[in-house]
């Protein structure tokens, strides 16, 4: 096999070496911390996936050793690939930010401002991405588009109100299941994710558009309303699946377990597996092994994205930058999205989460 | 000087036996006994500048198209023509299928494209009838189909109806949706001329640039490329409309100013209804609007021309663009905020809907025009279009983003005015228009 060629890239003064190929968003992620740009449509794992949110976008300002002039426009991180001697400047840039601002501003255009009630709280993307570059008003003042909650099959529903188009289940349930019966119909801002004529959706591995959607459009209709993720506690467990590789997070309250989903890795996307694949879960693990005697479990989760999962215990938060932050990017250490020390008065509040043996009791909640 | 429409009204010019007369086909003969390279080598030389829309030379994108071994290349003929005010390949089509048809097989010959198609826009539901009936003369008289007058090249065009969306028009898109699938826009690179149909080398080009090789090769690149100024060559279809007296479609010559194609007596014989021209989209809606004073003259007070050059003098600060050759011309009783937002719901009902800016953006730069136009308009508003409108362009997928925000900037550019007036005058501007102003004024101060 030829031997890849590494390459160096430089992002926001900080210079990683990538192999050739590498796009400009997995380098950033390399470097880590805050010089990632955020993602809501990019998926690693998820052939094709990519480009469409925006939010991701960076300034070349040194295309390539080579070819030093910069790129006229703003790219698209996740779908541009690196070069040797690349520049790049994410967080450094005004008119990234401006751009990421501008982004966020057109997602949350039509989102609708329903947190409180939505499953996906906590664990949301576009509320960390609205955290970070949102403002604190909206400028519209137009009625949003909405559409009514649609059952796709016996455990998903879709709240296409929450949706915001980047794509990734449509990926997931092309390129996870035998055939795909949902896309998108209509175009422009009626465009929406449908299965056409009320079909359901429930090939084997189909519940991972859960997993993959960044904001609370797909849910699990066996743990809706159920919990606040929050108040449950990610235990990572396993069993012995003939179809996937049965390595999951359960979300416990007490001996309860509330939800199965697939791990995930820091940046939000199903874990690697010990098998060296991701760890796509299957409809049996996720929506049917609802005792904890169906599990063998490992011990508590490390949540090391940024989360109000882990409760006001960070002690693996955001990945910190694995090189030495420069002085432009000092003083902007990554952060806590979330400051939501309080929730905590729900549990012991002297006790950390991951401290207590085995699978959390109700009695460690108030 | 007509190169392409000069026998556009000879009787039955649509069929083979009249085109032939008047030395159709000629310049397939002559191609055919050229190499490829050199058919590229004198599009090269002609300057001839794609005519969908952005101006690239031709010449430079077919030898950028990649020629890997035992890979098919294709050509595909971009017949989506829904640039609103743009209406020149229809004509073209619809009157010489077979200049068009002779220029496709020459392109397909010298790209090597055996198999080429003509993506045409579903609302054109007449003109693939007349284009095949094109197709199956030059078949039945051996211009087409095996072993073309014993060259052994093989060539087959096959029209492709489309169904009716603006985005398909993007060279991408359409690639899609000639697949077969929906018409979203890929995300680039890779290239056509890379990947494009099946993933295979292709090359996209526009009806009118497809036909122009035809006088090319008869007359020679190096004769073509004389014609014109600077690096406008050849000749250009416009399509004009509006508030004109004699709207159309005409052939130009890249050295006519602007006022003579408006209110010359062989062209559009000046604006109808005796009113005054107020502002001009010069090349298709997508491209900046400029009101009266800036279209005539230049900036610099200079005679602005009909060639790629003079309509972008002056950048957008000042300037336009001779995009598609949609010429749009308002009159003095047209709302330039009623004008904008109708083009806003244009965008906003033809963006596919797959990058967040233009799928958010282009239906709030509708909705905000729509309350300034009905009189609910506040002077943030005007800000706040601003605001939209910066924040689309450049960071989309396609440049359908680009071209939503460019009308809106361009109207609170040159006519801010006028969005004023409606905000302060909420009862008034229901009632009428804002009227003509200053726009028609000469230009007094001279900036840069
Ligand atoms: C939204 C959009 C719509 C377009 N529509 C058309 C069209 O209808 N016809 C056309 O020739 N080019 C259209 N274009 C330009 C094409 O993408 C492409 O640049 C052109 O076909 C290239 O041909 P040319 O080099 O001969 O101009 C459009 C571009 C965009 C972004
Ligand atoms: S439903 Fe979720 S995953 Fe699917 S496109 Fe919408 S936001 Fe993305
Ligand atoms: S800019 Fe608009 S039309 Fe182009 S890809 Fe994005 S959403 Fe689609
Ligand atoms: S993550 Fe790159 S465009 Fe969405």
């Amino acid at each position: 096999m030829a031997e890849v060629q590494n390459i160096k890239v430089t992002i926001d003064n900080i210079t990683v070496e990538v192999p050739m190929g590498t796009t400009i968003l997995e380098a950033a992620r390399k470097v880590g911390g805050e010089v990632a740009p955020p993602t809501m449509c990019y998926y690693s794992h998820l052939k094709g996936s990519g480009g469409k949110c925006r939010t991701c976008l960076v300034e070349v300002s040194k295309g390539s050793e080579k070819d030093p002039r910069p790129m006229p426009k703003l790219v698209a991180s996740c779908r541009t690939g690196a070069m040797d001697g690349m520049e790049v400047k994410s967080m450094t840039s005004e008119k990234v930010i401006d751009a990421r601002n501008g982004v966020t501003e057109f997602l949350l255009l039509n989102h609708p401002l329903d947190c409180p009630v939505c499953d996906q709280a906590g664990e949301c993307h576009l509320q960390d991405l609205s955290y970070e570059n949102g403002t604190e008003a909206t400028r519209t003042t137009f009625e949003r588009r909405t559409f009514e909650p649609e059952d796709i099959g016996p455990n998903i529903q879709l709240h296409m109100n929450r949706c915001i188009m980047c794509f990734r289940c449509v990926f997931a349930a092309e390129q996870l299941t035998d055939y795909r019966e949902h896309g998108i119909l209509d175009r422009g801002e009626h465009a929406r994710i449908s299965t056409c004529i009320s079909k359901s959706l429930d090939h084997d591995f189909i519940g991972n558009v859960i997993d993959v959607c960044p904001v609370g459009a797909l849910t699990d209709k066996t743990f809706r309303f159920k919990q606040r993720v929050w108040f449950t506690k990610p235990m990572d467990a396993h069993c012995a699946c003939t179809k996937c590789s049965g390595e999951v997070r359960l979300w416990m309250r007490g001996d309860e377990v509330y939800r199965v989903t697939a791990r995930k890795d820091e940046w939000g996307e199903v874990a690697i597996a010990s098998n060296g694949k991701p760890g796509w879960i299957c409809n049996e693990c996720r929506f049917e092994k609802k005792k904890a005697s169906d599990w063998v479990i490992e011990g508590p989760s490390n949540i090391s994205r940024h989360s109000v999962i882990s409760q006001g215990h960070y002690n693996k938060t955001v990945h910190e930058p694995q090189i030495g932050l420069l002085a432009e990017v000092i003083g902007k250490q990554p952060i806590m999205k979330m400051d939501i020390h309080d929730v905590s008065d729900v549990n012991k509040p002297n006790v950390h989460l991951s401290q207590i043996d085995g699978p959390a009791h109700s009695e460690d909640f108030k | 000087m007509k190169l392409l429409l000069e026998n556009a009204h000879v009787e039955g010019i649509r069929y083979y036996e009249a085109y032939r007369k008047t030395g159709g086909y000629r310049a397939l003969e002559k191609a055919l006994k050229m190499t490829p390279e050199e058919l590229v080598e004198e599009v090269k030389k002609s300057g001839l500048r794609g005519r969908g829309g952005a101006g690239f030379p031709t010449g430079l994108k077919w030898s950028f198209l990649a020629k890997p071994e035992g890979v098919p290349r294709h050509l595909v003929v971009n017949a989506d023509e829904s640039e609103p005010g743009t209406f020149k390949d229809r004509y073209l089509m619809e009157f010489l299928p077979h200049l068009f048809i002779e220029g496709m097989i020459i392109s397909s010959f010298a790209l090597g494209s055996n198999v080429s198609y003509v993506y045409i826009r579903g609302e054109y539901a007449w003109i693939p009838d007349i284009l095949e009936q094109a197709i199956a003369e030059a078949k039945a008289n051996g211009w087409l189909g095996k072993n073309i007058l014993g060259t052994g090249f093989d060539c087959e065009i096959y029209v492709h109806r489309g169904a009716g969306a603006y985005i398909c028009g993007e060279e991408t898109a359409l690639i899609e949706s000639l697949e077969g699938k929906r018409g979203n826009p890929r995300i680039k690179p890779p290239f056509p001329a890379i990947q494009g149909v099946w993933m295979r080398p292709t090359v996209v080009n526009n009806v009118e640039t497809i036909a122009a090789v035809v006088p090319i090769i008869n007359m020679g690149g190096e004769e073509y490329g004389k014609i014109g100024v600077g690096r406008s060559t050849g000749t250009k279809l416009m399509s004009a409309c509006g508030n004109l007296k004699r709207p159309g479609v005409y052939e130009i010559p890249f050295d006519l100013s602007v006022e003579e194609f408006i209110f010359g007596d062989e062209w559009c014989q000046g604006i109808a209804n005796g009113k005054k021209l107020k502002a001009c989209i010069p090349g298709g809606s997508s491209v900046p609007i400029l009101p009266a004073n800036l279209l005539l003259k230049t900036a610099k007070g200079e005679t602005r021309y009909m060639n790629y050059e003079s309509l972008s003098d002056g950048g957008f600060q000042t300037g336009s663009m001779l995009g598609s050759g949609g010429f749009i011309v308002l009159d003095e009783d047209q709302c330039v905020v009623r004008h904008t937002m109708t083009l806003a719901h244009f965008y906003m009902h033809e963006s596919c809907g797959q990058c967040s800016p233009c799928r958010e953006g282009t239906g709030w730069m509708y909705r905000v025009l729509k309350n300034i136009e009905n009189g609910k308009g506040k002077m943030e508003d005007i800000y706040l279009l601003w605001d939209i409108q910066r924040r689309i362009e450049g960071n989309t997928i396609c440049p359908l983003g680009d071209a939503a925000a460019w009308p809106v900037a361009a109207a609170i550019r040159h006519f801010r005015d006028e969005f004023e007036w409606h905000v302060l005058n909420p009862e008034e501007s229901q009632t009428r228009n804002f009227g003509l102003a200053h726009y028609a004024n000469p230009l007094e101060v001279v900036s840069a």
